[in-house]
């Protein structure tokens, strides 16, 4: 076989006299390429993005509800019975061994007023372990402590949403702002979170102390109720061992008998995030799926190109069998210039497709990366589409009887 | 020497249901350094031997050595390397590749023989500057006149040193003046260089530049004779 730079040369020569056919047939190739690298690239960034909320609500999270209710066969719902209490936070903490933190939860939702300025937004009393929960740290100030539990101290900790529409730029520590008309002196600033992953602002919200909350602000609860207990395991290895002496410590302490239903869930917020990740993940790959079937077209094309080229240039496969050109010589000639075509047709789809997913994330948002194992397989998709759809007018053309194709006008 | 021999060749084509017979029973013997002119009528099976000696078309039957080799039953490939070493082609259509500068098509068969890019140069560009086209050697086919192209051909053909040149109508598409200079070029290519050529042609004032004249009517070998120089 003759040099492969030499082939390399004769192909590029015959790619450039018909420019326009070669660049027609390189855009089948180029959207396909391109049209997989933006799809593997969204569904990387989605995927990237679900696992930055894993970690922003707290790795290896646990969540407790009340169970529902049934009020004359009407079932209440999730959380419309009053079972969980602080005693019960209190015992996971104290006896389930794969658990790090606990923090019982009451919430609602209170107008904030600092000065002129008015807010509406979620408050969450809770206790002190519910940073190390949700792993969030204060950007300013101190977080509550035990004695402001015990004594109901009227201290908050904001999110930065809140203090942006409160505050502006003022700093916000030891200012009292009011809570239902209630003054609560501000002690911390949270750690900015950013969206969740329904959309919900997570720096949207206040912290106050659960006994405060109980006590001044939601006043109408049942003492030593809440709305929710939220724990932290140990480990992402230890969560389905946390879920599990959680559920046996709370059936022992509500006294539910061995064939009765549980009176509270208990959910593993992580799992249900990885679960989205996975989901998230699949879509990526289906997307990629549907956009490498436009790269089996545009390879059809370059075969259909291929095959008109080889009988527009009989003539010139006959000359150059005369010549003394074996069978191998031919088909490498139509297998490179086929190759030819999809690699730079590849390359230039690579650089397009690279380039829209950078505009995606820059301009609209939406998230979106580009891997290098997504531009490998690109490229090395877009070779193999050259080479098997290069090889059948390669081999078609080998085939010709030198006389006849001398003769083939 | 003999240099070419067939014995007993057969040549068929199928058209519909018979079989057209192209060649019936040609036996020729053609000595290394012969100037041999093939002629008859169109259709007489000339250009089918010239095709079956050149190695670019297989007989139905019978044996033919070139250089004491058979070449009966010999692969595509095998029969590439012999056209590629042995046998060099000046087509009546210059059969050039167009888009492609004198200098590549005359690099042609040495780049199917694996020759190294600067040797081919430099080989080919002698070759061109033998038959007076070294200021050529980038020209287009388009843009060379008809006797500039066949010397390119002729200059392809003896390139790769081929002991053999074949010639199918060399001069047809020529005007008179250029067929002359064309015809001398290779009187004096078998007189100086001994290459064995082998011509076909119709008109008798081309085959009369030859040294033998083999005749064909109808698939069968007429008359062999010596050309009486006057």
């Amino acid at each position: 076989m003759i040099s492969i730079f030499s082939t390399l040369r004769i192909a590029l020569r015959a790619l450039w006299v018909k420019k326009m056919r070669s660049a027609l047939t390189m855009l089948g190739i180029i959207i396909g390429v391109s049209a997989v690298i933006i799809m593997l690239a969204v569904g990387t960034g989605v995927s990237r993005k679900i696992s930055s909320q894993i970690s922003s609500i707290g790795s290896n999270l646990i969540i407790i509800m009340p169970g529902s209710t049934t009020q004359g066969g009407v079932r209440m719902g999730g959380g419309s019975q009053s079972t969980l209490t602080t005693g019960d936070a209190e015992a996971i903490l104290r006896e389930c061994s794969a658990v790090a933190a606990v923090a019982p939860m009451q919430f609602g939702t209170a107008q904030v007023v600092f000065g002129n300025q008015n807010w509406s937004t979620g408050i969450q009393g809770t206790t002190p372990g519910i940073l190390e929960v949700k792993d969030c740290g204060l950007s300013a100030g101190r977080n509550m402590s035990d004695q402001d539990i015990r004594s109901a101290t009227k201290v908050c900790l904001l999110g930065q949403t809140v203090v942006d529409n409160l505050f502006g730029s003022m700093d916000p520590l030891g200012q009292v702002i009011r809570i239902r008309k209630i003054p609560f002196t501000v002690i911390g600033v949270l750690e900015s979170k950013g969206q969740s992953l329904g959309g919900q602002d997570q720096d949207d919200t206040i912290i106050v102390p659960l006994s405060t909350a109980q006590k001044k602000l939601f006043g109408r609860t049942i003492p030593g109720m809440v709305r929710s207990i939220m724990v932290k395991a140990r480990s992402s290895e230890e969560l389905s061992v946390a879920e599990r002496q959680i559920t046996d410590l709370l059936r022992q302490r509500h006294r539910i008998g061995p064939n009765r239903e549980d009176d509270f869930t208990v959910m593993n917020l992580t799992q249900v995030l990885e679960m989205a990740e996975q989901t998230a993940n699949t879509f990526a790959l289906l997307l990629g799926a549907i956009a490498s079937v436009s790269l089996v077209v545009g390879g059809i094309g370059i075969m259909n190109i291929m095959l008109v080229s080889v009988t527009e240039r009989t003539r010139e496969i006959g000359i150059r069998m005369a010549v003394g050109a074996k069978t191998w010589d031919i088909r490498i000639q139509f297998i490179v210039e086929a190759l030819t075509l999809s690699m730079i047709g590849g390359i230039t789809g690579i650089i397009i497709g690279g380039t829209a997913s950078f505009i995606l994330s820059n301009v609209f948002e939406i998230p979106s990366v580009v891997s290098l194992p997504s531009v490998l397989l690109a490229f090395c998709f877009s070779g193999l589409v050259g080479i098997f759809f290069g090889f059948y007018p390669a081999y078609k053309a080998s085939l010709l009887n030198p006389i006849d194709a001398l003769r083939f006008e | 020497m003999t240099l070419i021999e067939t014995r007993q060749l057969v040549k068929t084509y199928d058209v519909g249901d018979e079989g057209v017979h192209a060649l019936e029973n040609v036996s020729v013997k053609i000595d290394k350094g012969e100037f041999v002119a093939i002629m008859g009528p169109s259709g007489s099976g000339k250009s089918t031997f010239m095709n079956i000696i050149g190695c670019l078309d297989q007989p139905t039957a019978g044996d033919y050595f070139l250089d004491g080799q058979t070449i009966s039953g010999l692969s595509r490939d095998d029969l590439a390397a012999i056209r590629n070493q042995k046998i060099g082609f000046v087509f009546q259509g210059f059969n050039l590749l167009s888009r492609t500068s004198a200098l590549e098509n005359v690099e042609l068969p040495l780049l199917y023989n694996h020759v190294p890019a600067r040797q081919r140069k430099e080989e080919s560009l002698k070759a061109l500057k033998m038959l007076g086209l070294e200021e050529r050697a980038y020209h287009h086919p388009n843009q060379l006149s008809g006797g500039q192209q066949q010397r390119v051909a002729i200059a392809r053909a003896l390139v790769n040193q081929a002991p053999i040149l074949m010639a199918d109508e060399p001069t047809g598409n020529l005007d008179t003046k250029t067929s002359i200079e064309i015809m001398e070029l290779l009187v004096q290519l078998n007189r100086d260089s001994g290459t064995t050529i082998i011509l076909v042609t119709h008109e008798p004032d081309i085959a009369d530049f030859s040294k033998r004249i083999i005749r064909f009517v109808d698939g069968h070998v007429v008359s062999d004779e010596e050309v009486q120089k006057s």
